[in-house]
């Protein structure tokens, strides 16, 4: 499922709502959830899942194709650990 | 590790969609579960979902394997299961980095 196939379906799902909005009710939400998280805050979702930031080390890389070595600096990265309600979806048809 | 840091909760981004889209708070909060729902949905029926400039989320299917209690040593079998992971976009990434 893609963006676009998000915001048609919940266009469907509200047939009261212009197409236009639920474009932006979806850009919204991804949206604030990114800017939360460039604030170093975590976004919780229960039911759904946790997003947070971690980060990492500076270390010393290799280019692979040189084989030369790199300093690669410490960095944070966007991180997303499922919400036990939805590994538990994931996996309810065994 | 993870720092300790305040939480953003599901009140809040229906108070930015609200205030974006101009909805009541209460239409607001129904139209992000109902945003969260589909996500899940589609992840359930195995699907990946690309949300462009945020990233991706994919369901992976792994094989049983032997675990082990850490506490006992007993070794376990770990059943088959599917996992779901996140793909964070270069966008997304450079944001959190403070990079435009």
């Amino acid at each position: 499922m893609t963006k676009s196939e998000l915001i048609a379906r919940i266009a469907a799902l509200n047939p009261h709502l212009y197409q236009a909005d639920a474009e932006k009710i979806v850009t919204t939400i991804f949206d604030e959830i990114g800017s939360a998280l460039s604030e170093g805050l975590r976004v919780e979702l229960r039911g759904f899942g946790v997003f947070c930031v971690r980060n990492r080390n500076a270390r010393a890389g290799r280019n692979p194709r040189t084989g030369e070595q790199v300093s690669v600096s410490a960095k944070k990265v966007p991180f997303f650990k499922a919400g036990k309600k939805l590994k538990d979806r994931l996996n309810a048809n065994d | 590790m993870e720092e300790v840091s305040r939480n953003v909760t599901r009140a809040e981004l229906a108070e930015a969609v609200y205030h974006e889209v101009g909805l009541s708070s209460s239409e607001s909060a129904k139209l992000l579960d109902q945003v969260l729902e589909e996500v899940s949905k589609a992840l359930e029926r195995g699907e990946t979902v690309k949300l462009s400039s945020f990233g991706t989320f994919s369901v992976r299917s792994k094989k049983q394997r032997i675990g082990r209690n850490p506490k006992t040593g007993v070794e376990v079998p770990i059943t088959p299961r599917r996992i779901l992971s996140f793909h964070p976009s270069q966008i997304l990434k450079k944001q959190v980095n403070g990079e435009k």
